[in-house]
């Protein structure tokens, strides 16, 4: 049991400095997409509903995990849609703009 | 190879997806990419989960359940996300967020509900009830945090008498509450905390108000990241101790890096209830007597035909006057003209930082025109005309002068460095700060009042005949 808190613990403290460490360069425009990004990420909370969920015995197991997983694919689905949203419009632009501007004069 | 290891190696698989992906959305080239790998590696992860064993050995059970619930979440979130507009993208994270909150929080409850009757570990008791608090306080939060910027209720702080004590009441009760939930293991008492965090999540974001929404919608985000990683610990889950730390590790630092955007720290941000003093009285006359310039459209257009530099601040204003198509529509005109036009973006212009890229992004105007603060004010200096338009806060000079402005050490974009001034302002009410804007009385300005797209369609008019 000792071992196994220690495994997580080390997991822990490993990942926090990668979190840091791994966005410590971001310009500004990027931070609202990373933080819906990020938003997204943390929807793999809905693993851990599916889990509940699928080892639920009583009633109040079932409609506690039920809400769970609906509440997480939320996160995940919606999380991962508005943050491409917002990144399809970073990418497309150059061709789009010169796009728009030919039919205009078409 | 077992089963269960392979199900860990896509585990494995995905959590390195995730680091990726973080790593990606911190480029504006690989940035889309980052999102969808993180996706695919969430595919995988709940594809596999779907083939994983309960703890007592079984596949899991519920499976028709399960399926149904999660059909309904993407009946609801597709069409949500894809359709509702750029302009109301905070106010959705926010609920997306929330909702992950909530469920961080549900996982905990239902797995201490489960495993009560094997009588756990006090430390696995502690790792429940922090996921409990985190992500209620995760939900109530950004439910609230959604209704003011969805203006379901006012956007503002809301302050009353002892609020700070009060709160503090709240923490101190919740942090008593766990103990002694800890030494009798009672479940009746989980119950109690569920209902103080929720409490907690509303009473900490009410005095939370106008601009500061967002770095809060941000610290929210980390909460959320740490309540996951809270149940990753009880439901023994490296994939959820590592996604959720990152997100908490990476969240917190970004929220950092958005109140230094505004010159701010974040406890002044969380705690100060900034911009609840509305000083500014808004009728356009100064107590030394000084007013405002106002002018046509047409005046403005012409000043502009006659420019040789045009520097354009936008602010939230245009986006919520829908105007940023006629904004570029003016920009392409007046470069037609050979006037060099630029526009000058404050890292927190919009409702959040970098919202206003996006806004523009969406109305085709191209990357290269924008520029961030400190090479928009260099061009300033130089330029004919300096064009705010819904822009109030983020030029206005008491930022830089008034050391009792609430505002007082952030950034500014300076308008006032140009030759000429021109305010596009629907009136003289106050910006997100609610304070006075001296550049209005600057002898350089000149106000065009009205609606936005309405003035710049004008202007568009003008220029083009000119």
């Amino acid at each position: 049991m000792g071992n196994v808190l220690l495994q997580y613990a080390t997991v822990l403290m490993l990942t926090i400095f990668v979190g840091i460490e791994i966005i410590a360069k971001v310009p500004s425009i990027l931070h609202t997409p990373l933080m819906s990004g990020s938003n997204a990420i943390h929807g793999v909370i809905l693993v851990g509903s599916m889990l509940v969920l699928g080892s639920a015995n009583t009633n109040l197991e079932e409609i506690l995990g039920f809400l769970a997983v609906l509440f997480a694919t939320l996160n995940v689905v919606g999380g991962f849609v508005v943050t491409d949203r917002m990144l399809e419009m970073f990418k497309a632009k150059p061709k789009a703009a010169v796009k728009k501007t030919d039919e205009v004069a078409q | 190879m077992s089963r269960e290891t392979l199900i860990d190696l896509l585990y494995l698989f995905s959590a390195t997806t995730f680091i990726l992906a973080l790593k990606g959305l911190g480029s504006p080239k690989r940035a889309r990419m980052g999102n969808g790998v993180a996706a695919v590696g969430m595919l995988v992860a709940i594809v596999a989960t779907f083939f994983k064993y309960t703890a007592d050995g079984h596949p899991l059970h519920h499976v028709w359940l399960i399926v149904l619930a999660m059909a309904i979440g993407v009946l609801i979130a597709v069409p949500t996300a894809r359709f509702v507009k750029m302009t109301a993208m905070p106010q959705l994270v926010a609920i997306f967020n929330g909702v992950g909150g909530g469920a961080a929080a549900l996982v905990s409850i239902t797995e201490f509900v489960h495993i009560k009757s094997t009588h756990p570990a006090t430390y696995v008791t502690l790792e429940v009830l922090l996921g409990v608090l985190i992500g209620t306080v995760s939900f109530s939060g950004s439910a609230i945090a959604f209704a003011k910027l969805q203006e379901l209720m006012t956007g503002r702080p809301i302050t009353y008498p002892g609020q700070q004590i009060l709160n503090g009441v709240f923490g101190l009760g919740a942090l008593v509450l766990i103990v002694t939930i800890l030494s009798t293991n009672s479940s009746a008492l989980l119950w109690v905390l569920l209902a103080l965090a929720f409490v907690l999540g509303i009473a900490f974001v009410l005095p939370i108000g106008g601009a500061d929404v967002p770095v809060l919608i941000s610290l929210l985000n980390a909460f959320t990241g740490l309540a996951v990683a809270a149940s990753g610990f009880t439901l023994g889950s490296n994939l959820l101790i590592v996604a959720g730390t990152l997100v908490g590790a990476s969240g917190i630092l970004l929220t950092r890096m958005m109140s230094k955007a505004m010159g701010r720290s974040l406890s002044n941000v969380l705690f100060s209830a900034f911009g609840s003093n509305i000083t500014a009285t808004g009728d356009g006359v100064r107590e030394d007597g000084r007013t405002v310039r106002s002018g046509s459209p047409e005046d403005a257009g012409v000043l502009m035909s006659f420019a040789s530099r045009v520097v354009i601040i936008p602010g939230y204003g245009l986006a919520v006057a829908q105007a940023q198509h006629v904004l570029r529509e003016l920009a392409e005109e007046l470069e037609a003209k050979g006037i060099e036009v630029f526009f000058a973006i404050h890292p927190v212009a919009g409702r959040m930082p970098g919202h206003m890229n996006v806004l523009l992004a969406e109305a085709n105007v191209p990357y290269e025109q924008l520029q961030e603060l400190d090479e928009a004010n260099s061009e300033l200096q130089t330029a004919d005309v300096a064009l705010v338009v819904g822009a109030n806060d983020t030029v206005n000079p008491a930022a830089k002068d008034d050391k009792n402005s609430p505002i007082y050490g952030m950034p500014i974009i300076n308008a006032d460095l140009a030759e000429n001034v021109l305010f596009l302002k629907r009136s003289m009410r106050p910006g997100f700060a609610g304070i006075e804007n001296e550049l209005l009385y600057n002898p350089k300005t000149m106000l065009i009042f009205g609606d936005a797209k309405d003035t710049l369609t004008k202007i568009l008019a003008t220029v083009k005949n000119g």
